[in-house]
């Protein structure tokens, strides 16, 4: 068995396993655990109720990110602005109160770590290359970009992670994704994980934990490893991972809670164990031709409706799935799109660039280089951009990216999840289009009645400037 | 977690696919802190059609859904299976779930009952006019028509279930196998076990 070939997600499952049960059930370690004010309340207060404690409060980390309006949080005199909505303002207090209640480290919403817990777990050296991280949040699988298994969870498991520090759980299968060739320019790792989820479809990981394999991912930044692997989930995948390396020993350095002094070299050496062995089986395998992946968006109401933007809104008929055939066609009612229709005449009032997709630093230099030197439509109404973290922010300010944004009629806001979901004040009005940087056009994501296109950050800002879905390569200088 | 051996009843002949957990409850209702009172916001976009399932009286408080392929996709979120327990929902019938909407429904007592498509499209059908009977401990789907269908099911969520089992409980009472876990990974690589506390 020792000598058997296995798969980076093997090796970092056989490490976490604390038993392996008669019927198939695992006791797998956590080693990260990300707390956010949604999915996390009823966790807390069950604990209450059993009189349970955190058996390892450290290993956990509390942010606030969902809720929060991204207009300003602190006034003139540095009081902090309150929450106008009681339900979200009552959600936001119970993580505040819990996680200190039960010795967990809670970054508020007005410190300049906080942000998207899944842009600050990484941004903080808290995820790290061959650990456990859940979420209850299914975009947990972006930290996988880092070499890690990560995945979402639901508020029973938050619960059972609070209190054991494990998750009973079955191993899933393996799926490569494997990508030959490199990215054409003006293409990013965006447009790749929509191609890849329009190959493989919404169920097409479902059981199954995925490697994205080949020498694009290599050449990646890590910023942009989190994108591929965020999306995961909506490729059926709980968890999405790529092979940890060079690049992103060299992002985690001096990260403060990446491991210091001997603690770093240990990791180091241990980190340089973690990829698959030649020879490794995988239970299911894709192959994508990177030259095949054009900048990509999405037409429909599922993340697998995509097309490339020099395409046509599909005609329902050219399905053979009947089902797919009537949810198409459900798509085009919802969304106002007619078969035929090219992507690039398809006007946009709203353009929202943030998430947990798309919200760092690169993401923010991809869009503001679009944007440098332009202005926004007529007809675009309202363009955000919500920066993934307050370091993010802080950061793009030095860069003079935020100058560039609300010169070409962006909003500059506060960091948070925000218009991806519209927990917050930041929505979509009813029937107004969004080109979005986002993971989810599902109906009524981003606000009741709103049609989101998911696009690249480059995508939403050529879009801001034409007005309509636009190649971004038409506009380049 | 009440325990559960077998459901009988009328069935929401729902049969969409690709049903993700934002329709199930959107964003809006996720805001509460309890697990309760959701059932009003379950399927919202769905019940803006008049003419939908769930506003039908002859289906009114139905135990059992029948959906189609990939049910529960999307978000991690519980309220998605706390929803539909407060619509009174017990058992979901589909041809499959997503992995994260099973476990959740799993934990709070709903069953998820995979059925291939031709049998799920024949409930479909049978739920127009007849009740169904689930029976956890024989794993079969029966019908006033002599249909009878087999399920598989995980045999420890079957035990769990059939015993109302807390699952903390149960794993803290494996307390010692993590400690040895922890104490044999904090001598091999204390860095893994340092999380917060590295912050000076």
């Amino acid at each position: 068995m020792a000598n058997k070939p296995r798969t980076l997600y093997d090796k970092i499952w056989d490490a976490h396993e604390v038993e392996l049960r008669d019927d198939g059930t695992s006791i797998l370690y956590i080693d990260r655990h990300l707390v956010h004010e949604v999915t996390s309340p009823q966790a807390f207060e069950a604990l209450r109720m059993t009189g349970r404690k955190v058996r390892r409060p450290e290993l956990t980390l509390a942010v606030p990110d969902h809720n929060l309006p991204t207009t300003p949080r602190v006034d003139a005199a540095g009081n902090r602005i309150p929450i106008a909505d009681p339900m979200s303002a009552q959600q936001l207090a119970a993580l505040e109160k819990n996680a200190p209640e039960f010795g967990i480290r809670y970054i508020d919403a007005t410190d300049t770590t906080q942000g998207i817990v899944h842009v600050v777990g990484p941004e903080q050296g808290f995820s790290l290359p061959g650990t456990t991280i859940v979420c209850g949040d299914s975009h947990t699988a972006s930290h996988g970009g880092l070499g890690a298994l990560a995945f979402g969870i639901g508020t029973s498991e938050v619960e059972h992670v609070l209190a054991t520090q494990t998750l009973l759980l079955k191993r899933s299968k393996s799926m490569e994704v494997r990508v030959d060739g490199m990215l054409s320019p003006g293409v990013s790792a965006k447009d790749l994980i929509l191609h890849i989820i329009g190959a493989i479809g919404t169920a097409g990981g479902t059981g199954h934990v995925i490697e994205y394999r080949g020498p694009v991912f290599e050449a990646m930044s890590v910023e942009e490893r989190l994108t591929v692997c965020n999306m995961s989930i909506e490729g059926g995948a709980r968890a999405g991972l790529i092979a940890p390396d060079e690049t992103v020993f060299r992002y985690l350095t001096g990260r403060p809670l990446a491991p210091k002094g001997a603690d770093w070299d240990e990791a180091l050496a241990y980190w340089k164990t973690l990829y698959s062995d030649a020879g490794a089986q995988f239970d299911k395998s894709v192959t994508i031709q990177a030259s095949d992946v054009e900048p990509s968006v999405t037409w429909g109401t599922s993340p697998e409706d995509v097309v490339a933007i020099g395409g046509v809104v599909p005609d329902p008929a050219s399905f053979t799935d009947p089902s797919k055939q009537q949810a198409a066609a459900k798509s085009l009612e919802y969304m106002g799109l007619t078969p035929g229709q090219p992507m690039q005449e398809i006007s946009v009032e709203n353009i929202f660039i943030g998430s947990c997709t798309n919200s760092r630093i690169e993401d923010l230099r991809a869009a503001a280089k679009v944007l440098e030197g332009r202005t926004k439509a007529d007809n675009v109404k309202w363009a955000i951009v919500v920066p993934g973290s307050g370091l993010v922010k802080q950061m793009a300010e030095e860069e003079g990216l935020d100058a560039i944004f609300t010169s070409a009629g962006f909003e500059w806001r506060e960091p948070g999840c925000s218009a991806c979901l519209g927990m917050n004040p930041d929505k979509v009005p009813p029937g107004e289009r969004c080109a979005s940087t986002s993971n989810r056009n599902f109906v009524g994501r981003q606000g009741p009645g709103a049609r989101t296109h998911l696009v690249s950050p480059a995508m939403a800002a050529a879009a801001a400037i034409t007005g309509r879905l636009t190649d971004v390569r038409d506009l380049d200088r | 977690m009440d325990a559960v051996s077998s459901i009988e009843g009328n069935a929401y002949p729902f049969g969409a696919k690709n049903i993700d957990t934002d329709v199930i409850i959107s964003a809006e209702w996720l805001k509460t802190v309890t697990r309760e009172g959701l059932g009003k916001g379950a399927f919202e976009s769905v019940r803006a059609n008049p003419d939908n399932v769930f506003d039908k009286p002859e289906y009114a408080g139905s135990p059992i859904l029948i959906a189609g392929d990939n049910f529960g996709c999307g978000s991690s979120r519980e309220h998605a299976a706390w929803a539909l327990l407060d619509m009174g929902i017990k058992a979901v019938i589909a041809p499959s779930f997503s992995d994260i909407f099973s476990g959740n429904a799993f934990k709070n007592g709903i069953l998820t009952v995979e059925l291939p498509q031709e049998q799920v499209d024949r409930l479909l059908e049978v739920a127009k006019e007849q009740s169904i009977h689930i029976d956890l401990d024989s794993q079969t789907v029966t019908t006033p028509f002599q249909d009878r269908f087999s399920f598989e099911v995980d045999p420890f969520r079957k035990h769990c279930l059939i015993n109302g089992l807390d699952e903390v409980g149960l794993t803290l009472e494996q307390d010692s196998s993590i400690l040895t876990f922890e104490q044999t990974r904090s001598s091999q690589m204390a860095w893994i076990g340092k999380g917060t506390e590295n912050y000076a």
